[in-house]
């Protein structure tokens, strides 16, 4: 079955005749066109292209030209990354007809490697939720449980390559975004340190914590494609130069003696004991494999969560400041003048939770509450880089749970701040801009559990060597 | 009762960098609406701002010009506020710190020369323009969007609208040395916004500042403040107060009007720009700039009344620009007589230009050309008044004096013996005036001379017209 290989098995395959990109994509699309039904993963699925896509590298293996990383892989698109001449609607009814007339630089390099995009994937609206239940295109179903949500803002994404749609998905993490929905999918994913890969044409939530991350079955199909997107940009100001790292050469390295930290913050936690259980056997299995871990404090973790929603809500209040439906976008049929152009058109076509957010943002960067809120965030956010720096001094990766919960059912979660509690334990990585990964730890009522380890900035080989062994010994990727 | 006017300005200079001020489209002025944009001027979602590196030079050159503190350490920050001009719903500019603090320019007052200190100087962008049709509608061009600027603000340390007039002068001279900007105001290049009050110093009250706006020229600018200033000055004669507000300056009807309230003062919601990582300027650099500046006005002045002996006044007017500056010494050079050129180029070249509303680039004659026509005049070739009517053939057609001297035959005559033919002609003609003259009436003299003139077409050499006249006349 072709839809059962893995990232890397399709590539070699292609390149050794055995398939052709053709048959890649058809089986994949078939796939696409048998699950959404049940899922609603795709916003928009690009069949067309992605038969043009795999027409011209099957032209390629055909005169013996060199492939690229992702030759023939199938990779799907969080709807918040510009793509050229295809819409993108970040969920909403304000961008339901955008067609940018660029593209994302991720996007690009997925291109030139040979990568051949389906589609791009459901989200909660302007990447401002949990549980891609704040979609205009209506929730997406979690493959594994479909009463239940494949978890946000990344859900599309994630639940397209749990459910086998695609092997490879680009998501965007600024608090959890792609780690929360990969730990409720049972899926891997992976938040790049900020500013590894480059932000260009991926529209802000908001823009100090915001990063392009990747979703695959297997901890090397994600670091796959995150070698192809990871590189400085000089279209991202905030994108660093840095030499690039061979992260499927050496993610198969010797992780014995690594030094793990476990917050003990996140040990005296009340969360769900089946979630504990199994994170904390995992630490057990570490210290198996060779590895020393330790209690650690981290002080600062339990202000991460009002931090990360002041920070995220007061940058993002400035980011939707340009639809304002004069230029592109959504614009209401009847107004007399452009203040009731710019009031309505906003009123109708953002969702709630947007509309919630950007109220909170605008407060807390006001005058007479802009010190109390934004400019002490700031402050705490400084705290809780130091306090990760400190630990990272001694130990090579933190380890912990991915999510407080198991993945809740569509509908039960009604009240905001319970649902911004989902990102417990994600949004300091955001806030302190360091790397980390979500992969499957075990089951608990046929539901996946994910744990989260976390890596020092611009160390993903560390997070992705332990992750690749933890894999290896919990009996592989399903 | 005694007033004191203070005047504050805040200038805003379009600066003239081949791209705009966070991406690449061209900064060129007068062209199709909305072709000139790309994703990041068009604020679309994803797209990010790149600080243009040139646009931070010419802002230091501007700062180390003005004597300026340059901030080696500085950032970005975001202004919110919606406007359909301003693409983002923000404008990138600086607010906590921005590139250039304190720094003054000096301006002549009817007691000398003073000191108007600047409190900063910064780096932001443009917004695109605004039309409003008569049929309601409005229009959007969004060209001018991410334009480059350097906003300038002033301490309150200008009394008269002649002084803030000789400010602007002298901040666009300095401006145009230094090629940051062509200072157009006609194209919205430089633009100046007025914050003026008036202090009762016997009663110790100040009004309330009005902040007036919508000036289009420097003239408007000083019809502004004298209005403001009656205005200021009759509500405190009556005992009142102007309010804090903010006013438009109208045109044709030569007042200003209430624009908006300025008590509830906007909330912008000052924050940092997260795309623009904080920027840091090496102090080598700096000096590099500042080795690099061009000679500015001041010290060009007091080099011309050096090198070339002129009176302050010569090198005032020489050096009100640029180019004006270069022609006189590139003429200069090449004559024997500086003041000569000066009195020239202050004169005639300078009337001319100012009435065509030319530049000097678009002269027709070059520097040698001038030279050559003063060469003409020394040597006694043509008369300083022919000089005058080549002049004025070289500015209209760009012929070189040589020919237009040969052509309208116009070499003087100097020759003794066909000059006291004329001159025997014409008093034999006047036999009055010749009396006159003789019985005391020296005005008689210069009638006499002025028939020679005529009957010789103006080409007599008028000296050796008047020496011979004279003698024959003492003769008689």
């Amino acid at each position: 079955m072709i839809t059962s290989l893995s990232a890397i098995e399709i590539r070699e395959k292609l390149k050794s005749k055995e398939i052709s990109a053709k048959e890649i994509v058809t089986a994949y699309l078939k796939r696409i066109e048998e699950m959404e039904p049940k899922i609603n993963a795709f916003i928009t699925i690009t069949e067309e292209e992605a038969l043009k896509a795999a027409e011209k590298v099957d032209e390629k293996v055909r005169e013996g030209k060199e492939l690229g990383l992702l030759a023939g892989i199938p990779v799907a698109i969080k709807d918040n990354i510009s793509t050229r001449g295809i819409r993108t609607t970040c969920a909403s009814k304000m961008l339901e007809n955008y067609i940018p007339p660029f593209e994302a630089t991720v996007v690009e390099k997925i291109k030139e490697e040979d990568g051949i995009i389906v589609g791009k994937t459901n989200m909660d609206e302007f990447a401002m939720g949990s549980s891609t239940e704040n979609s205009y295109f209506g929730a997406t179903r979690n493959p594994i449980d479909t009463e239940r949500v494949p978890g946000g803002s990344s859900g599309g994404s994630a639940a397209a390559v749990s459910a086998k749609e695609v092997p490879l998905a680009l998501g965007t993490d600024t608090g959890g975004s792609i780690r929360q929905p990969a730990a409720f999918c049972g899926v891997v994913g992976i938040k790049p340190t900020y500013g590894l890969v480059s932000r260009y044409g991926v529209v802000p939530m908001a823009n100090s914590l915001d990063q392009v991350g990747t979703f695959g079955r297997n901890v090397e199909d994600a670091a796959l494609l995150l070698q192809v997107i990871a590189g400085h940009d000089k279209k991202d100001s905030t994108s660093v130069e840095i030499d690039k790292v061979d992260y499927i050469e050496k993610l198969k390295e010797d992780i014995k003696g690594m030094k793990v930290a476990i917050p003990k913050e996140y040990v005296q936690l009340n969360i769900d004991a089946k979630i504990k259980d199994c994170f904390l056997n995992t630490a057990k299995l570490l210290e198996k494999l060779g590895l020393v871990v330790e209690e650690v404090s981290i002080p600062s973790l339990k202000d991460s969560l009002p931090d990360y929603y002041i920070i995220s809500t007061s940058e993002l209040s400035t980011n939707m400041s340009r639809f304002d439906g004069i230029r592109y976008g959504y614009r209401t049929k009847d107004y007399k003048d452009i203040d009731e152009l710019i009031k309505k058109s906003r009123s109708e076509a953002f969702g709630k939770e947007v509309k919630r957010r950007i109220m909170l943002g605008t407060y807390s960067l006001s005058k007479g509450h802009a010190e109390e809120y934004y400019k002490k965030a700031l402050k705490v956010r400084t705290l809780i880089k130091n306090d990760f720096d400190n630990v990272f001094k001694n130990y090579h990766i933190i380890l912990g749970p991915t999510t407080p919960t198991l993945p809740f059912k569509i509908g039960e979660i009604t009240d905001p701040v319970t649902m911004y509690k989902s990102d417990l334990f994600t949004v300091a990585v955001n806030l302190a801009g360091i790397c980390a990964i979500s992969l499957p730890c075990g089951y608990a009522d046929n539901l996946p559990i994910g744990l989260q380890i976390m890596g020092d900035r611009f160390k993903e080989i560390n997070i992705l060597k332990a992750a690749y062994a933890l894999e290896m010994n919990l009996g592989g990727a399903k | 009762m005694a007033y004191k006017t203070l005047i504050g300005l805040e200038i805003h200079v379009e600066l003239a960098t081949k791209t705009k001020m966070f991406c690449s489209c061209s900064n060129e002025f007068g062209n199709e609406a909305n072709t000139q944009c790309c994703p990041v001027c068009l604020g679309l979602p994803g797209a990010l701002p790149v600080v243009n590196k040139s646009a931070l030079e010419y802002a230091i050159r501007a700062g180390l010009a003005f004597n300026c503190n340059i901030a080696t350490n500085t950032m970005m920050d975001r202004k919110n506020y919606f406007y359909p001009d301003l693409v983002k719903g923000f404008q990138i500019t600086q607010a906590d710190i921005p590139l250039c603090t304190g720094g003054y320019i000096e301006v002549d007052t009817k007691d000398g020369s003073k000191k108007v200190g600047l409190i900063r100087i910064h780096i932001e962008e443009d917004t695109g323009k605004s039309i409003h049709t008569e049929s309601g509608d409005s229009l959007l061009d969004y060209n001018r969007s991410g334009v480059p600027l350097i906003e300038i603000v002033t301490k309150p340390e200008m009394n008269s609208k002649e002084e803030a007039q000789d400010f602007l002068e002298k901040l666009k001279s300095t401006l145009q040395y230094i090629e940051i900007s062509d200072c157009k105001m006609e194209e919205g290049s430089l633009r100046c916004d007025i914050n003026l009050n008036v202090v009762d110093e016997e009663r110790g009250i100040k009004t309330n500042i009005s902040e007036i706006k919508n000036l289009n020229s420097f003239s408007a600018v000083g019809k502004a403040i004298e209005y403001e200033e009656k205005r200021h000055i009759s509500l405190l004669e009556q005992g009142r107060n102007t309010k804090r507000e903010t006013r438009r300056w109208n045109e044709v009807e030569n007042k200003t009007i209430v624009m908006r309230s300025k008590e509830v003062a906007a909330d912008y919601r000052y924050g940092t720009e997260p795309d623009i990582a904080p920027i840091v300027i090496d102090k080598d650099w700096i000096e590099e700039i500042r080795a690099n500046l061009p000679e500015l006005p001041q010290q060009k002045k007091a080099r011309f009344i050096r090198e070339y002996n002129l009176p302050e006044y010569d090198a005032k007017v020489l050096t009100q620009s640029k180019e004006l500056s270069q022609f006189f010494e590139e003429t200069a050079k090449l004559s024997q007589d500086p003041k000569q050129v000066s009195n020239w180029i202050m004169g005639d070249l300078l009337r001319r230009i100012n009435d065509e509303g030319i530049e000097i680039k678009d002269l027709k004659f070059t520097s040698k050309d001038l030279v050559d026509l003063l060469k003409l005049i020394n040597d006694g070739k043509i008369s300083n008044n022919i000089g005058k009517k080549v002049f004025r053939e070289m500015f209209e057609t760009g012929k070189k004096p040589e020919d237009i001297v040969k052509e309208k035959g116009l070499i003087q005559i100097s020759d003794e013996g066909e000059l006291k033919k004329v001159i025997e002609k014409v008093l034999a003609e006047n036999e009055k005036s010749v009396m006159d003259y003789k019985n005391g009436k020296k005005r008689a003299l210069g009638y006499i001379i002025g028939q020679v003139m005529k009957a010789t077409k103006g080409k007599a050499n008028p000296q050796l017209v008047n020496k011979i006249v004279t003698d024959m006349l003492n003769e008689k």
